[in-house]
C-alpha cells in the first residue's frame, strides 16, 4: 500500500470509467495498527458468541465424538473401544427396523406435512377480510405446549375406547371402536397426523410471507392471459417461491430424521416396534437400561445421523442448486 | 539459672496442655460437624398426610442423631432417571431400586459398597439367604439393604365382582376360572374384566414373565454371563397363547392395551379394571396416589397350574447409597436405613412408633407383604401392631390364606431388564394382532435376551 493512498488494499478504484479490484498487498502484521483499525472490537463483539458456541454446540459436539469411541458405567473413568460402538449399532437388529420407521414417518409427514400447510397458505392468502385470523387460527396449534398436544390428541381423539372422539364420530356409522395407537398399522400414520397438525402452524407463516412477496401484477398479467388458479399457482406462485419451498423441504427431512417427541409420548416405540425411530433407539440405548451402559452406542448412532443428514443436505443444496432463487 | 529452668519448664508443660485441649477440641469438634443427607423420600403426587407422616419420621431421626441433617427428596424409581441422576452426580445419598436392578447396579458399582456396615448390624444374620442374595454382587460384596419383599399377585375388583354376580370372598383359582371372571365382568359390567400392563418400558415383559413362573416357566437357565435364555419355552407360548384367547376370542381386555405400572394402577383405583397382575405391596400406591376407595379392593394369590416348578415371581425393593458416598456421610446413610426401614421389622418399640405415626397421618398399616427375616419374626412384628393395622384386611384374606402355601421364586437373575424388554415386543405384537405367530416372536426375542446376557447388559 503506497503510504498516504486514501484508497485501501482490496477496495475497487476507478481506472478508465471501469471500477476494477486493486490486488491486495500483504504489509507486515502490527499488533497497534490491528489495535487502531477496530480488532479488539471485534474480538469484544465476537467473543459471546464465541462462548456460546464453544459451552452449547462445539464442546457436546467435540464430547459426543469421544463419547463414541468410549465405553463407560458412569462411575469409573471411560475406556476406549474404537469402532466397536459403531458395529454394535449397525448388527443391532433394531437398527434396521427403527430406520424403516423413520423413513416411513419421513414419507408419511412429506405427503401430509409438505402439502397441506402450502395449500392452507394459498388458500388463507387468497382472503382479503379474514387473513389475520386464519393465519392465527393456523398458528394456534403451535403455541400449545407440545405435551399438552400429544395428550390431547391421545386421549381426547384417539382414546381407543368408545368415547373417543374419532371412535365416536365412526360409532355414528356402526364403525370401530378402533385402537389408533394399539395397531402396528395405525400407531404411525396417526403419529404423522398429530405432528402435522402441531408443526403446520409455523411453516403456513412462511409461506404466507413468501406469498405475500409475489409481485401482484404477476397474476393480474396471467388473469389477462386468462389463467385460472391452478395455473396460477403452477406458473406463478410455485416458481416465485420456489426457493422458499426447497428450503422448507430440507427442513422438513431434517426434522422428521430426527423425529422423537411423537414416538417416546404416545406409544414409547410400540407397538411391538412399530414406531421405533431412530432418535427413540438412541434414547433406549442411553436411558433404556438401568445401568446406562449404552451411552456409547446412543453416541455412535447420534454422530451417524448428523453424519447422513450433514450429507444428505449437502448433496440436496447442490443438486437443487439452478432451481433455488438464492 | 534454676528459676529460669523452672520457668522454661512451665512453658513446655503449658504448650503441651494447650495443645492437648486444643487437639481434644478439634477432634470433639470433628465429631460433631453436621453431615447432611438426601434421603429418597415419597413418589411426586404422594398425599399431603404421606408427606407429612415422612416428615414427621425425619424430625425423629433429626432428634435422635443431632450431628445428621436429613432433606428429604421427593423419588420414584425409573432406569432412565437413573442413568441420567448417576451421569449428572444428583442421586440422593440414599434411594431405593427394585430387586430387579439392585445386583446389576452393584456388578456395575455403580451404587456404594456398605458390606462392612452392614455385617455391624445385629440382625445381618437374620436376613433370609434368598433375600440378601438379592443385594449380594457375585463377588460376595453388599450393596444394599432389602427392606420390603413382595409376592405377584392377583388384584381385583369387589365391586366389579358383585356386579357381574360373582362372590368377591371367592377370587379365581386357575387360570380357566380366571379367564372365565374376566369375561363375565367384561359382559356384564363394560369394564375390562383383566388386564396387563403393555408397554415396552419393560413392565410388559415383566408380567409376562409373571405369567410364565406361575404355568411353571422360567426365562433363563444359569447364571451371569453363562446364563442360557429360554424365553421360548412351551411355559412362555401358553402364557402369551392365553393372552391372546382373552384379548381376541373373549374381548375380556377391554380397550387398552398400554398400561404401564402407574397407569394400570390409577385405572384400576378408577374402577376401569376387574383383575390385573401387580406386586402384593401396591395398596399402599393405590391409597396414596391413586385415591382408590378401600372398599372396593381385593387381593388373591396368583392361580398356579399343576406344574412341579410353577410358582410366584417375587420382588421388593433395596435401600442403596449412591456411589460416591464416604466417611462420615456413609455412617450417617446407614443409620439412616436403619432407623427408617429395618428398625420397625425387628424393634417393637420403632414397629410401633412407625405404627402410631402411619395411623396419626392415615396411612395404610400393614399391606401385605413377604418376609423379609422369617415368616415367624414376619408374624411378630405383624403382631406388635395389630392394634394399628387399618387395611381392609378381611378382604385381604384369600391373598394372607393362600401365599404362604405357594412357592416363591426370584426373577430371572442374569440381565433381567434386558430380558423383559426382549418380551415387551412380542406382548404388544400378541395386543395388536390376532394372528401374531408367538413361537416365531419368542424365537426373536429369545435371540435378543441371549445376547444381552452374553454382554453383560
Amino acid at each position: 500500500m503506497i503510504s498516504g493512498d486514501s484508497t485501501r488494499a482490496g477496495e475497487p478504484v476507478a481506472i478508465g470509467g471501469a471500477a476494477v479490484t486493486r490486488p491486495r498487498v500483504r504489509g507486515r502484521f502490527s499488533p497497534l495498527d490491528w489495535v487502531r483499525r477496530g480488532g479488539l472490537s471485534a474480538v469484544a463483539f465476537a467473543l459471546p458468541m464465541l462462548v456460546i458456541f464453544t459451552a452449547f454446540s462445539w464442546y457436546p459436539i467435540t464430547r459426543l465424538v469421544v463419547l463414541s469411541l468410549q465405553t463407560t458405567n458412569l462411575v469409573d473413568p471411560p475406556s476406549w473401544v474404537g469402532l466397536q460402538n459403531f458395529r454394535d449399532v449397525l448388527n443391532d437388529p433394531l437398527f434396521m427396523t427403527a430406520l424403516k420407521n423413520t423413513a416411513y414417518f419421513a414419507l408419511l409427514a412429506l405427503l401430509f406435512g409438505f402439502p397441506i400447510p402450502l395449500i392452507a397458505a394459498v388458500l388463507i392468502s387468497e382472503s382479503r377480510r379474514f387473513r389475520g385470523a386464519y393465519s392465527a387460527l393456523a398458528y394456534l396449534p403451535v403455541v400449545i405446549p407440545p405435551v399438552v398436544g400429544v395428550m390431547l390428541w391421545r386421549y381426547v381423539f384417539y382414546e381407543p375406547s368408545s368415547v373417543g372422539l374419532f371412535n365416536t364420530v365412526l360409532g355414528w356409522f356402526h364403525m370401530g371402536p378402533y385402537g389408533w395407537l394399539q395397531s402396528t398399522g395405525t400407531a404411525m400414520p396417526a403419529l404423522v397426523v398429530e405432528s402435522t397438525w402441531a408443526n403446520a402452524g409455523t411453516t403456513v407463516i412462511i409461506y404466507l410471507a413468501a406469498l405475500m412477496s409475489v409481485d401482484r401484477d404477476l397474476y393480474d398479467a396471467a388473469s389477462v392471459d386468462g389463467a385460472n388458479l391452478w395455473r396460477k399457482v403452477w406458473h406463478v406462485t410455485v416458481p416465485q417461491i420456489r426457493g422458499v419451498l426447497l428450503v422448507m423441504f430440507m427442513l422438513q427431512i431434517i426434522g422428521t430424521a430426527q423425529v422423537f417427541l411423537e414416538p417416546y409420548l404416545f406409544t414409547s416405540g410400540g407397538p411391538a416396534n412399530a414406531t421405533l425411530t431412530l432418535l427413540l433407539l438412541v434414547y433406549q440405548y442411553a436411558f433404556g437400561n438401568s445401568i446406562g451402559v449404552g451411552f456409547g452406542q446412543a453416541a455412535a448412532l447420534s454422530l451417524m445421523v448428523a453424519v447422513f443428514l450433514a450429507i444428505f443436505s449437502l448433496v440436496f443444496l447442490r443438486l437443487t442448486r439452478s432451481w433455488s432463487t438464492t | 539459672m534454676k528459676s529460669s529452668f523452672r520457668a522454661i519448664r512451665l512453658l513446655v508443660v503449658a504448650a503441651a496442655l494447650f495443645l492437648v485441649v486444643g487437639a481434644a477440641s478439634l477432634a470433639n469438634a470433628g465429631s460433631q460437624a453436621k453431615v447432611t443427607i438426601n434421603v429418597a423420600a415419597l413418589r411426586p403426587g404422594s398425599s399431603a398426610d404421606a408427606q407429612k407422616q415422612f416428615d414427621d419420621n425425619v424430625a425423629l431421626f433429626e432428634k435422635q442423631h443431632p450431628n445428621i441433617a436429613v432433606k428429604p427428596v421427593e423419588y420414584a424409581w425409573n432406569g432412565a432417571t437413573f442413568a441420567a441422576q448417576l451421569a449428572a452426580g444428583r442421586l440422593p445419598t440414599v434411594f431405593t431400586v427394585p430387586f430387579t436392578d439392585a445386583r446389576t447396579l452393584g456388578e456395575h458399582r455403580q451404587v456404594a459398597d456398605i458390606t462392612a456396615g452392614v455385617k455391624k448390624w445385629a440382625y445381618y444374620k437374620k436376613f433370609q439367604k434368598t433375600i440378601i442374595a438379592e443385594a449380594t454382587t457375585s463377588k460376595g460384596r453388599i450393596i444394599g439393604v432389602p427392606y420390603a419383599a413382595y409376592a405377584q399377585a392377583l388384584h381385583y375388583n369387589r365391586q366389579l365382582f358383585k356386579q357381574a354376580g360373582l362372590d368377591p370372598n371367592k377370587p379365581p383359582t386357575t387360570w380357566a376360572q380366571l379367564r372365565k371372571y374376566a369375561k363375565q365382568i367384561s359382559q356384564r359390567t363394560g369394564a375390562a374384566g383383566y388386564a396387563q400392563m403393555g408397554l415396552n418400558d419393560n413392565t410388559a415383559g415383566w408380567i409376562a414373565t409373571t405369567v410364565a413362573y406361575t404355568l411353571g416357566g422360567r426365562m433363563e437357565q444359569g447364571r451371569g454371563a453363562n446364563a442360557t435364555a429360554t424365553l421360548n419355552s412351551p411355559f412362555t407360548v401358553q402364557a402369551l397363547n392365553l393372552l391372546k384367547q382373552m384379548r381376541w376370542t373373549d374381548k375380556s381386555m377391554g380397550s387398552t392395551f398400554d398400561y404401564t405400572w402407574p397407569t394400570i394402577n390409577q385405572a384400576f383405583a378408577a374402577g376401569k379394571i376387574g383383575m390385573f397382575i401387580n406386586g402384593s405391596d401396591i395398596y399402599t400406591f393405590l391409597v396414596q396416589a391413586a385415591n382408590l376407595d378401600p372398599k372396593i379392593y381385593g387381593i388373591a394369590p396368583l392361580p398356579l397350574a399343576k406344574q412341579k416348578n410353577a410358582g410366584v415371581m417375587g420382588g421388593g425393593s433395596i435401600a442403596v447409597v449412591r456411589p460416591d458416598t464416604k466417611g462420615a456421610k456413609l455412617n450417617a446413610a446407614l443409620q439412616w436405613i436403619d432407623f427408617f426401614y429395618m428398625e420397625k421389622l425387628i424393634k417393637k418399640p420403632a414397629a410401633l412408633r412407625d405404627a402410631r405415626i402411619l395411623v396419626a397421618n392415615q396411612q395404610p398399616v400393614g399391606v401385605p407383604a413377604f418376609p423379609i427375616f422369617n415368616k415367624v419374626q414376619y408374624d411378630r412384628a405383624n403382631s406388635w401392631i395389630k392394634s394399628y393395622i387399618n387395611v381392609p384386611i378381611k378382604q385381604m384374606n384369600p391373598f394372607l390364606k393362600g401365599i404362604f402355601k405357594q412357592n416363591l421364586y426370584p426373577e430371572p437373575a442374569a440381565s433381567t431388564q434386558s430380558v423383559y424388554h426382549a418380551l415387551d415386543p412380542v406382548v404388544q405384537a400378541v395386543f395388536a394382532d390376532k394372528n401374531a405367530n408367538v413361537s416365531a416372536l419368542l424365537a426373536q426375542a429369545n435371540d435378543v435376551a441371549q445376547k444381552a446376557i452374553r454382554e453383560g447388559k
